[in-house]
């Protein structure tokens, strides 16, 4: 059967693979350099460890517990010996693999698992603000350990106290990693960093918006590869960089029309992380000519927003380009706090409504035929009210398939049946499996 | 015009043969381990039964968890759309059809054509299935097909909390070794059964008239608990088992349909 529309893989792929294999191996190889090892999660303020230098290396946890998912053999044995050492079966999936690599002593990417310099985290979840205090422990109990707390409420309800609460906590942050590296802390760095964040962020979300077009030039499995960056490294140059690069083929590909289904006819969006070790569903899914051109989830956890004045969804506006001051180290913190608390992945951890908002906005506005939602027995966070926002979705009507599985533990995955799931919401929106 | 639905399920293939849009023949017996022997043969069966050759057939829909399993079928069809346009051609006035085989349950809503508006299914996990009471009968040390009747006996709402198999066979081992009767444990387990299908149905909205489809709905005593559980009547057809089926070969016969000719 011929193609609807031409396709052709991305040019920055193997760039972005580097980039990737580079994060990992600059976390391994740190301290032959002389450099610095932290762990924490992908929410911290990742920005913050800059100032220490440049040989200050990250290792995020939620993209590493993916990661270990997606190798299915390994994670088992990661997941069993996180439950043998008495842990619940039902906590954060990603939380388990993680433990279970320290428990093994081995990391997904080879070798031990190698032991952090300092631990940098803030308490997005229940389950971030336990996850490295065990691993701490788990560790040995001498890892130096700091925690933010960001529980202010959703960005509509943001003033000057909330702000500066976290801006405090980071302030004394910086004493703090100053005195558990004996490093001295560049305020020049920070600011550097925050700038690249903003920058790598709001260009992400760039990306995401030319999806709005038909055919869709990215597909959901494909930007996961992508946004990934945000979560290991959004305050590195080279990230900003790499969304540069890549807006400027996507915005290529949208004038060439090129797509990333060449059989597109259903656009569907999914919800929170996918059951890593099963993303040959997405491929299942373009059998049907059906893009998943992406989430809330990839679309707001790397990507900031603003309502634009035509109502659309866009990038949000850097605070450098606001005119927003960052001459020093308390205005850059403050600059950094004000641009997280507006994540849109942040808000509906307080209310599902929020999330409503955004997801109907996002099926409008890419034209979606349907939506598939992720109920994720391995993310408590991220899951919190979905069955909620499938009744709001469905008000706004669009039709909703729902199904059960776990980011993290593949046990908790029926492929058979997802698939089977798949055939019969395709078959509700009228689509057939597409001629080979 | 002949056509045939097909439906290879987890448990029993089932076959209706369609003489121009009416029912003419049917099988179905134990899928066993070679389903394609058994749906061919009872295919076949069905066939001789509405005094038709293979050579006459126009077209035939297979549907079920097998369904690719059936060399004949022209076209597959999911479970969920021959479920909604099976019901809709036995009771056209159903909006909200619930399903329940050996190893799944569904509740779809339909509209006035018997189109699927919303549908969900049952997890990984045999508590919302057929598959479940067989399980519990075995505890029980009874036939399957006597569970039913002796529920209708039971005096006394007994609380079962599981909503898993495994551990609902304990408590059944709990109830007994309490000296529970007979008859309540069998109410106690079409009730949980019950509790778990229509906390499905409830996500998709249930809309009068409920039809329940599948071998389940044979149960007595599980229509009475599902009854008992949504606050309304359940139509139950005649052969509800047969229904999937029906609804494929009701596909079958509009493609062919449309296709024209006899």
């Amino acid at each position: 059967m011929a193609n609807k529309y031409p396709t052709e893989p991305l040019k920055v792929w193997d760039k972005a693979k580097k980039l990737r294999q580079d994060y990992y191996d600059n976390f391994i190889h740190a301290r032959e350099k002389g450099g610095l090892r932290w762990a924490g999660g992908a929410w911290a303020f990742d920005a913050v460890p800059y100032g220490l230098g440049d040989d200050v290396y990250p290792l995020t946890g939620e993209p590493y517990g993916a990661s270990t998912a997606f190798n299915g053999e390994f994670s088992l044995k990661c997941l069993e010996a996180t439950e043998n050492a008495g842990y619940a079966r039902d906590l954060c999936s990603y939380m388990r693999n993680y433990w279970g690599s320290i428990l093994l002593d081995k990391f997904t990417f080879g070798g031990e698992f190698p032991k952090p310099d300092f631990m940098w985290q803030a308490h997005i979840c229940c389950s971030h603000a336990k996850w490295y205090q065990v691993a701490r422990e788990l560790e040995g109990g001498k890892i130096p350990y700091y925690c933010v707390d960001v529980a202010v409420g959703p960005y509509d309800t943001m003033d000057e106290n909330k702000v500066n609460y976290i801006v405090g906590q980071l302030s004394d942050g910086i004493d703090w990693l100053e005195k558990v590296t004996g490093r001295t802390y560049d305020d020049n760095k920070l600011i550097e960093a925050v700038k690249n964040e903003t920058t790598a962020m709001s260009t992400w979300a760039e990306i995401c918006s030319l999806n709005k077009n038909v055919p869709a030039p990215l597909d959901e499995k494909t930007m996961y590869s992508l946004y990934v960056f945000g979560v290991l490294m959004k305050s590195n140059r080279k990230v900003g960089e790499l969304y540069k690069e890549l807006l400027a083929e996507v915005k290529d590909r949208v004038k060439r029309g090129i797509a990333a289904v060449p059989n597109e006819q259903c656009r569907v969006m999914t919800d929170t992380q996918p059951p890593w070790a099963f993303l040959d569903v997405f491929r299942y899914m373009e059998k049907f000519g059906c893009v998943s051109v992406g989430s809330l989830y990839t679309y707001g956890l790397t990507g900031m927003w603003e309502i634009k004045p035509d109502g659309q969804w866009g990038p949000k506006t850097t605070p450098m380009a606001r005119g927003v001051p960052m001459r020093n180290r308390e205005e850059a913190l403050r600059a950094l706090v004000e641009w997280n608390l507006a994540k849109p992945e942040w808000q509906h951890f307080y209310d599902p409504a929020l999330k409503t908002e955004m997801m109907v906005r996002i099926a409008k506005q890419w034209k979606l035929n349907g939506v598939i939602l992720h109920y994720n027995r391995g993310c408590e966070g991220l899951s919190l009210g979905i069955a909620e926002n499938r009744l709001g979705i469905m008000k706004a009507g669009f039709p909703v398939m729902t199904f059960e599985g776990n980011m993290g533990d593949g046990r908790e995955f029926d492929k058979a049946r997802t698939m089977s799931r798949i055939d019969s919401f395709m078959e509700t929106l009228g689509m057939k499996k597409l001629e080979s | 015009m002949i056509t045939a639905g097909i439906d290879i399920g987890a448990k029993t293939v089932k076959v209706v043969v369609l003489k121009d849009g009416k029912v003419a023949g049917k099988a179905i017996d134990l899928s066993g381990f070679d389903q394609r022997g058994t749906s061919d043969r009872l295919f076949r069966k069905a066939l001789a039964e509405a005094g038709a050759d293979i050579k006459d057939v126009r077209m035939i829909v297979a549907t079920g968890a097998g369904k690719g399993e059936f060399p004949h079928a022209n076209d597959p069809v999911t479970e969920v759309t021959a479920d909604a346009r099976g019901a809709n051609v036995i009771h056209p006035k159903g909006r909200t059809v619930i399903s329940v085989g050996a190893e799944e349950g569904r509740a779809i809503r339909t509209d006035a054509q018997g189109r699927v508006v919303d549908f969900a299914v049952n997890e990984k996990c045999a508590a919302g299935a057929g598959a479940f009471t067989e399980s519990m009968a075995r505890a029980l040390e009874l036939k399957v097909e006597d569970l039913g009747p002796l529920s209708l006996q039971s005096t006394n709402a007994v609380p079962m909390n599981a909503q898993c198999a495994v551990f609902a066979e304990s408590e059944v081992v709990s109830l007994v070794h309490a000296g529970t009767s007979k008859q309540d444990i069998s109410r106690a387990i079409h009730d949980a059964i019950a509790s778990r299908i229509s906390s499905m149905a409830r996500r998709i909205s249930v809309e009068n008239d409920v039809v329940l489809i599948g071998g389940v709905a044979k149960n007595k005593g599980f229509v009475e608990s599902l009854k008992r559980d949504l606050a309304t009547e359940v139509f139950v057809p005649q052969d509800p088992e047969f229904i999937s089926a029906l609804g494929a070969a009701h596909i079958a016969f509009e493609k062919a349909s449309k296709q024209g000719g006899n």
